[in-house]
């Protein structure tokens, strides 16, 4: 599927020097030599990508004319925009320009600030600060419904259809050809979608309902949709998540032709090989910063690996801890159909094993199993020696695994209880006496947690929704650990929370390690990983495709396995 | 854009067209089940006592069952919409007092103006609804259950314990719910007639399919850029505005109305849209099927009284029965979902 050719070089000569950082970057000149290459260092860290200029193109601002005159306008773009929720700050400063008849990658790690770009550019967010410009004008975009009136078009992993209605009223919901009376014309809908279809090359019935078509065929009832809006921009958010290679080769079939077109393409996606089969440029972004914009004709896939990568590499907690003792857990062959597929690792006591990988590759799902909420289809999990029943949780924690789950609010928590019953959920049957909880009991017991895990709070009866991020995630730990689990899952352990309350769940992490608990880790964050993990097991695509030992572990190789790079290289 | 994108790949191909008629085959099959199960169960009856197929019986059916399959329509238009309105009861209640208020008061008065009455009352509750929902994002569960409440309250505060009585109404408005043509009453056939209406609507307009879309995927109908507020806001007016109209058919077809009239009628209303095949979470169902849901329940009512069989066991059949129509519309989607998939991936390959 390697489409050099599709790579648009009428403009390769402009972009290496585009990609150059600005004039704060040229202080370090030395690493600047490397032209476009330099990027894709991890030397460009955090300090720098905040001081870089974003891309500036010739003909594309200030409605100066264009020097290249094969280069078109921009028909929509984003400057400088940033978005926070809350504490969070997904975006901090993020850049991208759309031109008609391109297909434009943007890529980065998971958290990178991808898909809060997307949302400002539906409408669905408004940036804090930067703007948004349509064909270069400053725009405000109000709604979806704003964002649809600019043009645009969103096409999201999971695609947003009404299941009950047919497809043809999915496509033009809101605008359905009309007859005399304002009423709708079905036969003309008809046969507009059938049009539409017949354009993307496709057979999709536009009478049958929209409940039960494949995935692939809702993007392309989502694609029909953005012909039929006359979008000249068409933004697809990991469309590629889904789909099988037959499928992914059909819809580059419908990309190309969009591109054909002169629609421009927002393409994101975390399988490198595709950015390169499809697209003419990149934009990387890394912690919410525009960090490199270039055209893909001479860089590689390790330049792109590096520059979303491109941090300080994290200081290692010092190997305090022992050598890892007995195998606690043991999981074979595990098998959930559409899922995860032949999952094969074991967990030692007192060693930390962490589930690499980017989010859909499967990571939750095998810990769900594991710990017996989902059920599998194939394959033994054994805890402490036993076989664990299938789909049992209560027999999971009855061999002492313990599941801090990924999402707290939702999973790990009764926000409406306080915190004291929180700690004490996991618990209640060894601080009950004839079946009554006694609150006395239950206080000392989260009183004694709530100071070894140094969580901060006001009372201990107050609600667990007042404290803070971090600290909602220590009153989960803490309900687990009351129940001296020997093998502890964690999810996501400090996803959304602040550096300070960050470190030291580490440091507990590493600490309940050091006490002989086996630790399976599920972590998007790499540093985390590398910081952390005595071995890094990565998974793709519902697979393990890699071991790592803390030794050989890097970013760069973590995500290469991650995204199939390890893979296209071997092949 | 105009560029063909692609060379079509045998268009308008017959797997199309025979899939389009299993779809539209079972999209049919929810009210085409009603039905069958109507005429059963009137077959059935019918064998047994006769008498059940008597003009009279057939008439006093009818009239009961319009004001149910009234009420069904406004109740459907909410549903559709992944909404429920609880304040029909006592909309219709409040409505029919004091419209039977003004019948028996004003003589001189035009019928259409005591129906326009019971319009607007409809429509002013219906309208609060529709702002408490829209506007407040309250669910409308919490909303129109304190309606409920509220209404019936200021019903109860209104009538107090006095009743209107037939006698004191002028005579054309006794007559609105006996009038017949050939036999069938007026009465059914205006609402049958204001029915075809409400489903050629929700068919045929832009507004009656955002409904659908907004209680199919309340999501993508945002992202869609659908007004939904506006779109739920109308759900609930009309809903309103129809119980109102109810409300002076009730005191017509009754007489006499205390401050109990329509009381638990919601109840009846959901079990009647629900087991005429509209999906409780909204995005599907028609009109029509309600209405005949409100002619089934009413049917089975006058069925056990004409058989003899005591009316305490009214509510546990059309439980019963309630329960038998969700599990089969539970079935029927789910097959529906499999037999829809199946064909995809067979398609797909």
């Amino acid at each position: 599927m390697g489409h050099a050719d599709e790579a648009g070089d009428r403009r390769a000569d402009a972009r290496p020097g585009d990609a150059r950082p600005g004039d704060a970057g040229r202080q370090e000149a030395g690493r600047q030599e490397a032209g476009r290459q330099e990027a894709g260092r991890q030397e460009a860290g955090r300090q720098e990508a905040g001081r870089q200029e974003p891309v500036r193109r010739a003909g594309s601002e200030d409605g100066a004319g264009s020097e290249d005159g094969a280069d078109s306008p921009a028909v929509l773009s984003l400057r400088h925009v940033s978005k926070s929720f809350g504490a969070v700050r997904a975006v901090i400063d993020g850049s991208i320009e759309l031109r008609a008849g391109e297909v434009h990658a943007l890529v980065g790690e998971n958290g990178a600030g991808k898909s809060t770009m997307v949302k400002i550019l539906a409408g669905v967010h408004q940036p804090d600060s930067g703007t948004v410009l349509v064909n270069g004008g400053p725009t405000v975009l109000h709604g979806p419904a704003g964002a649809i009136g600019a043009g645009l078009a969103i096409i999201y992993q999971e695609p947003t259809l009404f299941p009950d209605l047919s497809v043809a009223e999915n496509i033009f919901m809101g605008r359905q050809p009309l007859r005399r009376g304002r009423r709708i014309d079905g036969r003309e809908m008809t046969t507009e979608a059938d049009a539409l279809f017949a354009r993307l090359g496709v057979r999709i019935d536009p009478g049958r309902i929209a409940r039960g078509l494949s995935i692939a065929d809702q993007q392309l009832v989502e694609i029909a949709k953005a012909l039929s809006l006359d979008a000249r921009v068409i933004v697809m958010d990991e469309p590629t998540a889904a789909l099988s290679a037959v499928e992914v080769a059909r819809l580059f079939d419908v990309i190309r032709a969009l591109r054909a077109g002169g629609t421009a393409v927002l393409f994101i996606s975390h399988r490198l090989e595709e950015v390169f089969a499809i697209c003419q440029t990149v934009t990387v972004m890394r912690d919410g910063r525009h960090v490199l914009t270039s055209t893909l004709t001479g860089l590689t896939a390790g330049d792109l690996v590096r520059a979303m990568v491109g941090r300080d590499m994290p200081e290692r907690i010092p190997g305090e801890r022992g050598a890892p003792g007995e195998v606690r857990l043991t999981v074979q062959r595990l098998t959930r159909e559409g899922v995860f597929t032949d999952v094969s690792f074991e967990v030692r006591a007192g060693e930390i094993v962490a589930l690499s990988g980017l989010v859909g590759a499967g990571r939750s799902e095998v810990a769900r199993a594991v710990f017996g909420i989902d059920r599998y289809d194939a394959g033994a999990v054994t805890a402490g020696g036993r076989k664990l029943r299938k789909a049992s949780p209560t027999a999971a924690m009855t061999a002492g695994i313990g599941l801090v789950p990924e999402d707290r609010r939702q999973q790990g928590l009764v926000m409406e209880m306080s915190i004291q019953q929180n700690v004490a959920l996991a618990s209640l049957s060894a601080l009950r006496r004839a079946g009554i909880i006694r609150a006395s009991a239950e206080h000392s017991f989260a009183a004694d947690w709530a100071v070894r895990l140094s969580v901060k709070y006001g009372r201990l009866t107050d609600p667990v929704s007042m404290l803070s991020g971090g600290n909602q995630q220590k009153v989960v730990l803490a309900k687990w650990l009351g129940r001296r689990p020997s093998i502890l899952i964690v999810d996501e352990p400090t996803r959304g929370i602040d550096v300070g309350t960050k470190a030291d769940v580490h440091n507990l992490l590493d600490r309940l390690a050091g006490e002989g608990i086996a630790i399976l880790m599920i972590s998007s964050e790499l540093p985390e990983v590398l910081r952390l993990a005595d071995r890094i097991l990565v998974m793709r695509e519902g697979r393990l495709v890699a071991e790592f030992t803390q030794a050989d572990g890097s970013e760069e190789g973590i995500m290469a396995a991650a995204t199939g790079q390890l893979e296209a290289e071997a092949r | 854009m105009t560029a063909t994108l692609a060379p079509p790949r045998e268009p308008g191909s017959p797997a199309s067209a025979s899939s389009r008629r299993l779809a539209e085959r079972v999209f049919r099959v929810r009210e085409f089940g009603i039905v069958a199960v109507l005429i059963v169960f009137v077959a059935i009856t019918a064998a047994i006592q006769p008498r059940f197929l008597s003009i009279t019986n057939i008439q006093f059916v009818l009239v009961d069952a319009t004001i149910f399959a009234l009420l069904a329509l406004g109740e459907t238009i909410v549903v559709i919409s992944r909404n429920v309105d609880l304040s029909v009861g006592s909309v219709l209640g409040i409505s029919a007092f004091l419209t039977a208020q003004l019948a028996s008061q004003a003589h001189g008065l035009p019928l259409p103006l005591v129906f326009l009455a019971g319009l607007g009352i409809g429509l002013g509750f219906g309208a609060i609804n529709g702002l408490l929902v829209s506007l407040g994002r309250v669910p409308s569960l919490v909303v129109t259950l304190a309606t409920l409440y509220i209404i019936r309250g200021l019903d109860v505060l209104i009538v107090g314990g006095s009743q209107v009585v037939p006698s004191s109404y002028y005579p054309s408005f006794l007559t609105i719910s006996k009038a017949t043509v050939g036999g069938i009453p007026d009465l059914a056939i205006v609402v049958a007639v204001v029915i075809a209406a409400g489903a050629y609507c929700l068919r045929s307009f832009r507004s009656g399919r955002e409904l659908y879309a907004i209680g199919s995927n309340p999501d993508a109908a945002r992202l869609a850029g659908i007004p939904m507020g506006r779109r739920i806001f109308t759900a609930f007016a009309l809903s309103g505005a129809i119980a109102g109209v109810a409300g002076v058919l009730w005191a017509s077809r009754y007489g006499t109305v205390d401050s109990t009239a329509g009381a638990s009628y919601e109840l009846q209303v959901i079990a009647a849209v629900v087991v005429g095949g509209v999906a409780i979470f909204g995005g599907s169902g028609s009109v029509v099927g309600a209405a005949i849901g409100a002619l089934l329940l009413q049917t089975i009512n006058s069925a056990l009284y004409v058989l003899g069989v005591s009316p305490d066991w009214d509510q546990a059949i059309a439980g019963f029965l309630l329960l038998v129509a969700i599990v089969l519309d539970r079935f029927i989607s789910l097959r529906l979902t499999v037999s829809l998939r199946r064909r995809s991936a067979r398609r797909g390959q």
